[in-house]
């Protein structure tokens, strides 16, 4: 020790400033400062220019003026959505069958998970990469087949899916199932495989395990899980174009475009503010579980 | 409490077998310990007990019944695990009673349980604690407070110090050795540390290769190993083994080390050794302790020589030597004030009534 020591003094004095660390830091920082900048300009214009948008009237809109001013602020846009039978009943079915996708998720992809990822059986292996593999099938190959599953079906059983809102809580899973299953099998991987010996030597069934140990520990990830599932069914457009037509059976995203647009007529103003006020309920749930979310996402990343 | 016994288990994954038939017959009240290298075979046999692991063949009762099919919660054990495994949501107070919740047990047994084995931890302080706000060794007694409450058959323990720093590890080694005598339970421990096996068990089970090498006493063990591998892994620093042979002189027998080394063994050794074949290839087993620094005054049994040292490693109380001899590296322990210098020489004495004669090929000790 004393021997470097006095080699270091004797040795001349180092540029400290050349290639340090904090310098290196410095640097990417403001590299970094920059792009997110740069990103952050990038994805909040669309939405602010909707806000702008939804303020004015229709006369304004079309007026050849300033777009990112308003000279006559109206919030009739917003009076006239939120007191529309039309865009409740698209907001509640949008409600209803996110709450009901998310719900039938979580009850499929967590007690799968947890058998794919603890109960070693034969194949398991296989179908965990199997699961994941079906959510690279993209949605639009598969909405045809579907609409002609459910046409069979209504044929043989007489039970009609196809234009009924619960529709969409059949098709959604196929969706949220796979990637939520897959989440899940990464996290509850991460978990020490001790921590189940140790609930069933204290007598606990794998029900009871999964219940009372792996879900509280593994929240984040199945937080994170649940706004998948949640965002997906809440922004999904194709399928219930598709699937639903009657304006009653209508979700968000598919009533805007269908009540808002009549021939080419575009109600510009109210397309916005229906557009925002659909954007709120995810944001609201991001906000609130941001943590979580992240926290979910890392360790599915390092661990999966 | 319970007897626990093990009758011819064998355990095979795929092609490997990992235990190859072990008969092991543990009494009420005992602490065995399971000791030998990594992959002997030793966590798991423990997790066979456990019910962790299926076996392939043979058969483990606990209390007298056969346990093979029964599942880990119905055979009444309790476990501590290397990484502690506390369920991270649950306090202190909840980790503990936890498998007591499970059988519905009320809530007045369950209070009074948690505190008496917390008091008897001294944990108290931290039973509204989180696992993460606590220090390893605290986790470790949580652990083991999870394992009290439920009042098992058995206590089973895999490798439980080996994540605690080396002077939290002496510590926990009394505090576990302390709920032993409190408690009584029948309990089989699992380490790779011989030193923890000698200070914690009444009797030590030394594995190797998935078989029982010798069953004994911590004493047992140290002065009358049965194999060249138990005697070089029971004591610290290890026996010293040297290539020897018995030879006859003068109507006397004597062990022959090098052309140079050779001496008359005592009395005692000689009659033991009688019928031992001359030309067989042995190795004398001296511990350490054995080989000391020449006193002018010597025991019977007791001979000399001359070497010259490699290296010493003065500990304080004692300094060790090492020396090489025909192609052997050899440790002795000498008091500091005998002159041992790296690359002096220094006369040494050998305590032969204390030595081993072992077959070199078979490893067995004569």
């Amino acid at each position: 020790m004393t021997n470097t020591a006095v080699i270091d003094k004797a040795a001349p004095t180092r540029n400290v400033r050349y290639g340090s660390m904090s310098r290196d830091r410095t640097w990417a920082l403001r590299w970094s400062y920059f792009f997110l900048t740069l990103f952050a300009i990038f994805s909040l214009v669309p939405p602010l220019y909707m806000l702008i948008t939804s303020f004015k009237t229709s006369n304004e809109i079309s007026a050849a003026t300033n777009p990112w001013w308003i000279f006559h602020p109206t919030l009739s846009n917003y009076v006239e959505l939120l007191t529309s039978n039309q865009y409740i009943r698209f907001f509640l079915n949008s409600a209803m069958v996110s709450v009901f996708v998310v719900t039938i998720t979580m009850l499929i992809s967590v007690p799968a998970a947890f058998a794919l990822a603890r109960m070693r059986f034969w194949g398991s292996a296989t179908l965990a990469t199997g699961v994941f593999l079906t959510y690279l099938i993209p949605d639009t190959l598969l909405f045809l087949p579907l609409f002609k599953m459910f046409v069979v079906f209504s044929d043989w059983t007489g039970i009609q899916l196809i234009n009924r809102w619960y529709v969409l809580l059949i098709v959604y899973p196929t969706l949220t199932v796979p990637f939520c299953t897959w989440i899940m099998i990464g996290y509850f991987a991460s978990i020490p495989k001790e921590l189940d010996e140790a609930a069933i030597i204290d007598g606990a069934s794998w029900f009871q395990t999964l219940t009372r140990i792996f879900i509280p520990v593994a929240m984040p990830g199945l937080i994170a899980a649940t706004i998948f599932a949640f965002t997906v069914s809440w922004a999904q457009f194709l399928y219930p174009l598709v699937f639903t037509t009657s304006t009653d059976q209508l979700v968000l995203p598919v009533g805007i475009i269908t009540s808002l647009i009549k021939g080419d007529v575009f109600n510009w103003g109210q397309i916005m503010t229906g557009a925002l006020l659909g954007a709120a309920p995810p944001l609201i749930i991001y906000a609130f579980l941001m943590d979580y979310y992240i926290a979910g996402l890392t360790a599915g990343a390092t661990k999966g | 409490m319970a007897d626990v016994t093990l009758r011819k288990v064998i355990k095979r994954y795929d092609e490997v077998e990992a235990v190859r038939g072990i008969d092991l017959d543990i009494a009420d009240h005992e602490f065995v310990v399971l000791v030998g290298p990594s992959g002997c075979g030793k966590s798991t046999t423990l997790r066979m007990i456990a019910g962790l692991e299926d076996i392939t063949d043979g058969d483990i009762m606990i209390g007298g019944d056969v346990v093979n099919d029964v599942p880990p919660k119905d055979r009444d054990i309790a476990m501590v695990f290397q990484n502690y495994a506390l369920y991270p949501h649950m306090t202190v107070a909840e980790n503990m009673s936890f498998g007591l919740r499970l059988k519905h047990y009320p809530k007045a047994e369950i209070t009074s349980r948690v505190t008496e084995a917390a008091r008897m931890l001294d944990i108290t302080d931290l039973i509204d604690r989180k696992p993460k706000q606590l220090s390893g060794g605290q986790r470790q007694r949580v652990a083991m407070g999870r394992a009290i409450v439920r009042n098992p058959k058995v206590f089973l323990f895999d490798e439980p110090l080996s994540n605690l720093d080396a002077k939290l590890r002496v510590q926990m080694r009394i505090e576990i050795k302390k709920v032993h005598q409190k408690v009584r339970t029948t309990t089989v421990y699992v380490t790779h540390d011989q030193v923890e096996a000698m200070t914690l068990a009444d009797r030590v089970v030394v594995m190797n290769h998935g078989r029982i090498e010798q069953i004994g006493t911590p004493n047992e063990l140290y002065h009358h190993p049965a194999t060249r591998f138990v005697a070089g892994f029971i004591g610290s620093p290890a026996m010293n083994f040297v290539p020897a042979r018995l030879e006859e002189v003068g109507g006397k027998l004597h062990i022959r080390l090098t052309d140079r080394i050779g001496f008359p063994l005592p009395e005692s050794r000689a009659a033991r050794y009688q019928n031992v074949a001359r030309n067989e290839k042995l190795l004398l087993g001296l511990r350490p302790e054995h080989i000391t620094e020449a006193n002018a005054h010597l025991e019977p049994g007791v001979e000399t020589f001359d070497t010259v040292l490699d290296v010493t490693e003065p500990m304080g109380m004692e300094t060790l030597i090492y020396f090489t001899l025909e192609g052997a590296q050899i440790c002795g322990r000498v008091n500091p004030n005998a002159g041992a210098r790296d690359g002096g020489p220094l006369r040494l004495a050998v305590d032969l009534n204390n030595m081993h004669l072992l077959n070199e090929v078979t490893g067995v000790v004569l």
